[in-house]
């Protein structure tokens, strides 16, 4: 998100010491990305100084990219662009074969669908590594999967797939926090009975006549598992951001979102025609003085008060493995009577104590949290989302939801899925099965995350996240590592530029309570081959707060020291 | 020489200084000091500093109340409590307690209870489980999904589908994935909520032609032809696009398609077709608008309909030539940002399209039902049905408006729950009216499809949905 032009926020630097004045949120210092380089050292103690909100250790850390990684990074990237170039040269005088699909004959004299230079990053680099994205699997996304052999004879322009499988490929991707993606057991038995019964459709909306008995009792479980008056639930966790928003903002109003927001949440916010502000990541020096200056100066242009705030941050942001600083969030919150939504899509099941998310995990109270919103996507192993809260929003919601009045609403058997294994959590079923996976979770998240980092590897995030980004860094290292990897049986997620910034790739891992410590083990083992083969060892073991991390410069305000 | 007289006039004039009245003086001397004072001094007076101390601005904060997160909802609104519907929504269906014949589902080819699909999802829910726990590029693509997109592909007789997760994040992803900022979009003003939303979300320029209606449509696009004519250098980069609906949710109502693939290539912009409600509907063999009309469809940039009507699955797909549909797999937001389609959905929708091969006939059979519901729909004083007589989804309206938009939804309602009280579940159509760009006319007692067997043959199960719609306030 970028920001908005002419804000009223003046432009003036601000020295960030002066803006935790209250006393209430402190938590180190606020510096541009070029002080960071020259005082990364030393700062650790920053790290967990919050003034006494938390309850536990809040650890949360990101070493610096070393300063040979950077510069050698940029060098890979020149290098790709300028053969990106040649090549491009090649293909316009026919030199080089053309892969890639074009235009009809007929409509040559259209404008041209796209920008030529819009698909050069496509063309010229993303083409080169795409065997490691959109692999087929065939079996259940648990912790071991069966991926189709594909080969590629024009260099990944396109694919055949061999009839092979390569089995067992132990599963570090998929979002199966809980390992709930299963095909036996009581979830998979109650979907089928659920299924016979159901069928797969609604075919209407909720609003029309595709509110099910199920649908009811889904809502009032999640109501009662989140801690909440009334729930509501829809059929894509993307959704539910992008057509919920909308609902509760418009014109007037302000939204803060944090910078490294999922995109439904940019969606979302952009459809409700609210005016958006971007703050650095889990940052809450930015967040108060946005918070102040919003309500100070009222709305840029005709100074009015803005109608309200609403600020959307994310339990565990998926790239980085943050953890939201929730106890300072609503603090603030509450300070500047702002609206907090939250959304936990990757944090409800995988944190707390009891597997209610973050506000869980800092031992919160839901009632703080006015629109809380999260998918079952992950730890349910179903799909679909929800919002939670008072029932005076979930009225509201129910009236004017895009999704209760547009969208179909979820299918009968992903829905007996998600009650069976929510069930399952909250240890309504009898067993202590939901209460083990969730300590299994927290177990198998702290454990890799120290044996990455006593092998030398720069892990981002928090200790407790089990989203865990090995950092790459150099573009050419992207496709190595996941081809690696796969080679010797282990199928993780690589990301580069466009979902982080260009310099940051990385490869990203997600625990999951079905891994088993051999599993586990045998990962780490490949992890830490793979790393010296490719040397990725990158870490001094010298963390830097989250606060100190350099940022690209696209935030709203700039700081100083 | 010169050197003398200048001394000399020096000397005179220290001598005048000596001689003048001391008043003369004392003026002079103001006068310089005032002339210093000018040049030194600013020209004009800066503004006092308005600068808020640090308790102004707490008091400030203090004072902001701002807005409810939402304003409260009267116990009574028309759309807060939901009917519930128990069981599954097939022919006969459970609604709040009582069972009727169901005309309110889109459940257009009766394919929801088959136990053929059922079988296939549960054979899939079998090897998968539910979830797929992951986003299409990072191990959530299956083989299902790739069989899916293959059938659709050869199905709708293009060289690519991709499949959404969502009916109505397709087209709403769809937009945006290829028109941007400055590019032109026309759009009939009929057009359902998914495509708004998608329109705005592409923040390209819209413009609204009336609904149907080409001559409008030509002139919009004529005058844009002028405007390009005025800017040629930013014409070149000026996409134009097309959107339109197959079978108009909104009104039941077809485009017609080969004015519109003329209008195409008269003043080259692109088409973008929604057939939701025309899929598996229209054309011998369900295809939809294209097939209807004999279209080749090739003429038609990019076709998106969801799977939630006529496949009774869940989800959407897009299809049209590689070189437009492959832009989405890294564009499409709805397709790249979230999870994809459970593995069950997809083997029942792949499911229903062996069914909907197998027997074309099908088509056939609802579209008589059509015909013939549409036929016995016209006698009933007091409402009209509009629309095609093909469309399975009836617009019923009011033939007189109450006056308020507010009356006529509440008189609809209380056709629907008589008819409700005879076993007959019919629906209002929903609208949230604040939102919608043209709101249609107060269409309420609407959506009623259902296995409405009418004697048909044996085995086709063809479905008639009909909807129930109402006439603006200023008809």
């Amino acid at each position: 998100m970028r920001p908005e032009p002419g804000g009223c926020c003046c432009r003036r630097p601000v020295r960030a010491n002066g803006c935790v004045a209250n006393g209430e949120v402190r938590n180190g210092y606020v510096r541009s990305s070029a002080a960071v380089s020259a005082a990364a050292a030393g700062q650790t103690q920053h790290m967990t100084q919050n003034g006494g909100l938390y309850k536990r250790p809040f650890n949360e850390a990101f070493e610096e990219t070393p300063m040979l990684v950077a510069v050698l990074t940029y060098v890979g990237y020149g290098v790709l662009t300028l053969f990106g170039y040649l090549r491009d040269f090649l293909r316009h005088w026919r030199i080089e074969k053309c892969h890639h699909a074009t235009e009809r004959e007929e409509q040559k004299d259209f404008v041209s669908l796209y920008q030529d230079f819009e698909n050069f990053y496509t063309r010229n680099l993303y083409m080169r590594i795409r065997d490691n994205w959109n692999r087929p699997i065939c079996s259940v996304p648990g912790a071991r999967v069966d991926i189709m052999e594909r080969e590629s004879r024009d260099y990944n322009w396109s694919f055949r797939y061999t009839g092979n499988t390569i089995k067992g490929v132990i599963n570090m991707g998929s979002y199966n926090y809980l390992g709930f993606a299963r095909n036996t057991g009581s979830c998979q038995e109650a979907a089928a009975k659920v299924l016979e019964e159901y069928g797969v459709g609604v075919c209407s909306t909720r609003q029309e006549i595709g509110n099910l008995d199920k649908h009811e009792e889904l809502e009032k479980l999640v109501a009662s598992f989140l801690g909440v008056e009334a729930a509501m639930a829809y059929g894509m966790g993307f959704a539910t951001n992008s057509m919920n928003i909308p609902a509760l903002v418009s014109k007037g109003c302000l939204i803060l979102s944090d910078e490294l927001n999922h995109a439904s949440l940019v969606l979302g916010a952009r459809l409700s025609g609210a005016t958006i502000r971007v703050f650095k990541h889990n940052n809450m020096q930015s967040l108060e003085k946005l918070l102040k200056d919003a309500i100070v100066y009222g709305q840029p242009r005709t100074r009015r008060p803005w109608k309200k705030i609403l600020i959307l941050v994310e339990g565990i942001y998926s790239m980085e493995g943050s953890i939201v600083r929730l106890p300072e969030v609503i603090a603030l919150k509450k300070k500047y009577k702002a609206y907090l939504y939250l959304d936990e899509a990757h944090s409800i099941g995988a944190l707390g104590p009891t597997g209610r998310g973050v506000v869980d995990y800092f031992g919160l109270d839901p009632e703080d949290v006015d629109v809380m919103m999260g998918t079952f996507t992950k730890s349910f192993g179903a799909s679909g989302g929800y919002i939670g809260g008072k029932k005076e929003l979930i009225d509201y919601l129910r009236t004017h939801s895009h999704s209760a009045v547009y969208a179909t609403s979820l299918s009968p058997p992903v829905v007996e899925q998600i009650i069976t294994s929510m069930e399952c959590i909250m240890g309504k079923d009898g067993t202590t099965l939901g209460k083990e996976c969730i300590q299994q979770l927290a177990e198998n998240t702290r454990y890799f995350r120290r044996r990455l980092k006593e092998m030398g590897f720069i892990i981002y995030g928090n200790e407790d996240s089990p989203v865990v980004p090995l950092m790459l860094y150099m573009p050419a290292k992207i496709g190595a590592f996941g081809r690696e990897m796969l080679k010797r049986n282990v199928g993780v997620v690589v990301v580069g530029f466009p979902a982080t910034p260009i310099i940051e790739s990385r490869a990203r891992f997600c625990l999951s309570a079905a891994h088993t410590k051999e599993i586990l083990d045998t990962a780490l083992k490949e992890i830490d081959e793979v790393g010296d083969l490719l040397q990725l060892k990158y870490s001094r073991h010298r963390l830097v707060p989250l606060l100190d991390r350099p940022f690209d410069e696209t935030t709203y305000e700039e700081t100083e020291d | 020489m010169a050197t003398t007289t200048e001394q000399w006039v020096l000397v005179e004039m220290v001598q005048a200084l000596y001689e003048a009245p001391a008043y003369h003086l004392i003026l002079e001397g103001i006068l310089i000091l005032w002339i210093i004072r000018l040049l030194f001094s600013k020209t004009y007076k800066l503004q006092e500093r308005s600068d808020l101390t640090v308790k102004e601005k707490e008091e400030l904060i203090e004072e902001w109340q701002p807005e409810p997160l939402v304003p409260p909802i009267s116990k009574d609104h028309p759309a807060l409590n939901y009917n519930i519907v128990s069981g599954p929504p097939s022919h006969k269906i459970v609604v709040n307690g009582k069972e009727c014949i169901n005309f309110a589902s889109f459940n257009f080819l009766g394919l929801l209870d088959n136990p053929r699909v059922k079988a296939a999802a549960l054979a899939s829910l079998k090897k998968y489980g539910v979830g797929t726990c992951g986003p299409r590029g990072f191990y959530g693509t299956f083989d299902v999904h790739l069989d899916l997109e293959d059938r659709l592909a050869k199905f709708m007789k293009t060289e690519e589908a991709i499949i959404y997760s969502y009916g109505f994040a397709t087209i709403a992803s769809a937009i945006p994935a290829y028109s941007k900022r400055g590019d032109i979009v026309f759009v009939d003003r009929a057009a359902c909520f998914a495509i708004q939303k998608g329109l705005q979300a592409s923040r390209s320029d819209i413009k609204l032609f009336e609904h149907n209606d080409m001559a409008d449509l030509e002139r919009l696009l004529k005058e844009q032809e002028i405007e390009d004519q005025k800017n040629p250098r930013k014409a070149r980069v000026t996409r134009r696009f097309i959107v339109v609906e197959g079978l108009y949710m909104n009104t039941g109502t077809i485009c017609p398609l080969p004015e519109l693939v003329k209008l195409k290539y008269k003043y080259k912009a692109r088409i973008f077709l929604e057939e939701s409600l025309s899929f598996g509907v229209l054309g011998e063999h369900g295809r939809g608008v294209t097939e209807h009309f004999g279209i080749n469809i090739d003429d038609i940039d990019l076709i998106s309909a969801n799977m939630e009507n006529s496949l009774a699955s869940i989800g959407g797909f897009c299809c049209g030539r590689s070189f437009v549909i492959d832009h989405q797999r890294l564009s499409g937001q709805g397709y790249c940002f979230s999870a994809s389609l459970p593995p069950l959905l997809a083997a029942a929708a792949i499911e229903a399209l062996n069914i909907m091969e197998e027997n074309p006939g099908i088509f056939a059979v609802l579209k008589e039902k059509c015909k013939r519901i549409h036929k016995a729909l016209q006698g009933i004083s007091g409402l009209k049905v509009v629309g095609e007589t093909l469309s399975p989804a009836f617009h019923l309206q009011l033939q007189e408006s109450t006056g308020s938009r507010e009356r006529d939804v509440k008189l609809l309602q209380e056709i629907v729950n008589q008819c409700m009280n005879r076993s007959i579940a019919l629906t209002q159509a929903r609208y949230l009216e604040k939102e919608e760009k043209c709101l249609p006319p107060p269409r309420s007692g609407t959506g009623e499809s259902s296995i409405h067997n009418q004697g048909g043959g044996p085995g086709c199960p063809a479905i008639v949905c009909f909807r129930a719609w109402w006439p603006p306030h200023d008809t």
